[in-house]
């Protein structure tokens, strides 16, 4: 079990690392230009010239997986950073002063709990409009809330500890303690649940996109890659198949990494799951 | 208990009032003009008039905070006001849209905790053997699959190769062989959540010292878990239904669309790709009221299975 986390980490690790690199260099990598259609081309099986094969329009599809992946790692990391922000800001807030900024702060994050995520996520992009904007914007308005209620708690259990009481009574103030002694006590959660989240908006995004709603063509993103490739199910599968394990892969290995981070740095779990402190 | 529920009543007020707002905000916010999209025929453009006196009819003209009013005391009276594009009911189209999707979410949810249920219990009684590793890792992978590639994948499998499921559709009214691949998917996705509860509830309860005791007494290791942890062990997995709930309707917005299911999920896409702006506001309004509802039934369910729960919190 332990074992399996930590090599279920490294794994993680390296297939992060691997994609990144991809990511970076997809132009070199890549053995056609992604978006270049190519009729007399279409639906070719796999082959030495083109190892995925080609899709309706006869573009390569190991090309478009691979620059696929930049759109997928930049919603995933952009959306999570700036939502981890927003929920951080509102549950320090809410948690710090507590009051009506709580009971206000809290009753937005509930009435936002209120909508199944995917669907207050669609409404968004049916009312604003798709694209990769709103997709974002969307994506965004639905994570932020899990943040502001883990942040939220947190702070709520560190209140009155000794340490704050130090600072406050050496006439530290509000923000300073906020942002240096309540802080570096939440990150490791919050990087946990960032992590693991980074996986859901890939996934999300994939979603959204593979409904038409997200990312437009001819852009190269795997779920409407997939969405393309829906007329061509019973001939060609493989069309969908491969974009699949493209996003079962990165958000696999999302998942386990924030799995790998909560195993090391959460004291909690490890408690529970008899990791036993090391200091 | 009574306090209890009168005062999460009370709560849910603000959270509806401020529901409604986001709801009707971003309806707001939406660009372009709903009148000229819908008079927008294969003729061309609208008559300008025509488009004016629609907007005053519907009152498109009024400012944002009385059109809010005006929506609002329609709502609560139950009026969700009429479909652009089918001139339908908005509350008819959104419920009988809803009763594909409950039986759908109803067979997925049975089928998750058929399968969850003895993985948690396996996963827990062999804790740390290649089963448990197993376990973990699948339902690792349940949660990390796209859903509507892994209903593809059943789709080729089971309705391309083997031909023995139709690929997608209601068929006649929904029957068994339909609703087979959309709510495998679904379960299975939902599964791999419940699994992992049911692995740490089981856990925690292995610990307790009543399951020692039943131990000691010299009981068979088969009775010991199935009748002693068990019933505890499924208390909090039973009490996460609504959860349940909420996630496989999560789940049946992309699979519904997938698979022709006539339901909530299809509804919504259907009129986002239509522009039908009453129908999406009365999707969002329906979906967060049932949630809002499963979740005060969560609640309440939990209080009443645990009563220990009242103690501590001394109410």
């Amino acid at each position: 079990m332990k074992q399996g986390v930590d090599l279920g980490f490294k794994l993680a690790m390296l297939t992060i690392a691997c994609l990144l690199f991809l990511a970076v260099s997809a132009t070199w990598i890549a053995p056609h230009d992604p978006e270049k259609a190519q009729p007399q081309l279409r639906l070719k099986d796999p082959s030495y010239e083109y190892p995925l094969g080609t899709d309706h329009l006869g573009r390569c599809i190991f090309s478009r997986i691979v620059f696929g992946i930049r759109i997928s790692l930049f919603i995933g990391i952009a959306v999570v950073l700036f939502s981890s922000l927003i929920g951080m800001v509102l549950g320090v807030a809410a948690g710090y002063f507590g009051g009506v900024v709580d009971e206000t702060i809290m009753r937005v994050v509930d009435a936002f709990l209120s909508f199944p995520s995917i669907f207050l996520a669609l409404a968004v992009i049916g009312f604003l409009g798709s694209g990769i904007a709103n997709l974002m914007l969307s994506l965004i308005l639905v994570d932020w809330t899990g943040y502001a209620r883990l942040v939220r708690s947190s702070v709520l259990s560190l209140k009155g500890k000794e340490f704050l009481e130090a600072a406050k009574s050496l006439g530290a103030s509000d923000l300073y303690i906020m942002s240096r002694h309540i802080l570096p006590n939440i990150l490791p959660s919050l990087l946990v649940m960032a992590t693991l989240s980074v996986g859901y908006v890939i996934l999300g995004a994939a979603s959204l996109s593979f409904l038409g709603l997200g990312v437009q063509p001819p852009t190269p993103e795997w779920g409407a890659m997939m969405n393309d490739a829906r007329p061509f199910l019973r001939t060609h599968p493989l069309v969908m198949i491969f974009p699949g394990i493209a996003i079962t892969t990165v958000v696999l290995a999302f998942n386990l990494l924030g799995e790998g981070i909560r195993v090391r740095l959460d004291p909690k779990f490890r408690a529970e799951n008899g990791y036993g402190y090391e200091n | 208990m009574l306090s209890f529920l009168l005062r999460r009543l009370l709560l849910l007020l603000p959270v509806l009032l401020l529901v409604s707002i986001i709801s009707f905000f971003l309806f707001y916010l939406s660009p372009g003009d709903p009148a000229e999209v819908l008079l927008t025929g294969p003729q061309g453009p609208p008559d300008l008039k025509a488009v004016e006196e629609f907007r005053a009819r519907e009152g498109f003209n009024d400012p944002a905070p009385v059109m809010y009013v005006r929506w609002l005391s329609k709502v609560v009276r139950g009026d969700l006001g009429y479909s652009f594009t089918s001139g339908e009911k908005v509350s008819d189209a959104v419920f009988s849209s809803f009763l594909p999707t409950l039986r759908l979410s109803l067979i997925s949810l049975f089928i998750s905790l058929l399968i969850s249920i003895p993985m948690g219990i396996l996963s827990a009684v062999r804790r740390g053997s290649a089963i448990d590793g197993l376990g973990l890792s699948l339902s690792l992978l349940g949660v990390s699959v796209p859903n509507f590639w892994l209903a593809y994948l059943l789709i080729i499998l089971f309705a391309l190769r083997l031909d023995i499921l139709p690929v997608a559709g209601y068929g006649d009214g929904g029957d068994i062989e339909h609703m087979i691949l959309p709510a495998l998917t679904l379960g299975i996705s939902a599964a791999a959540v419940t699994g992992r509860m049911m692995r740490t509830s089981m856990l925690e309860v292995m610990e307790q010292d009543y399951i020692v005791a039943a131990r000691a007494r010299g009981l068979t290791e088969r009775s010991v878990v199935l009748r002693h942890a068990l019933r505890n062990a499924l208390l909090p997995v039973v009490t996460m239904v609504g959860l349940n709930f909420t996630y496989l309707l999560n789940g049946s917005a992309v699979v519904e669309t997938v698979f022709a299911w006539p339901g909530i999920g299809s509804l919504m896409t259907r009129s986002i790709y239509c522009r039908d702006y009453p129908v999406i506001l009365g999707c969002m309004l329906f979906l967060s009221l049932l949630t809002i509802s499963l979740n005060l039934l969560t609640d309440v369910c939990y209080r009443y299975c645990n009563p220990r729960l009242i103690h501590e919190t001394g109410s």
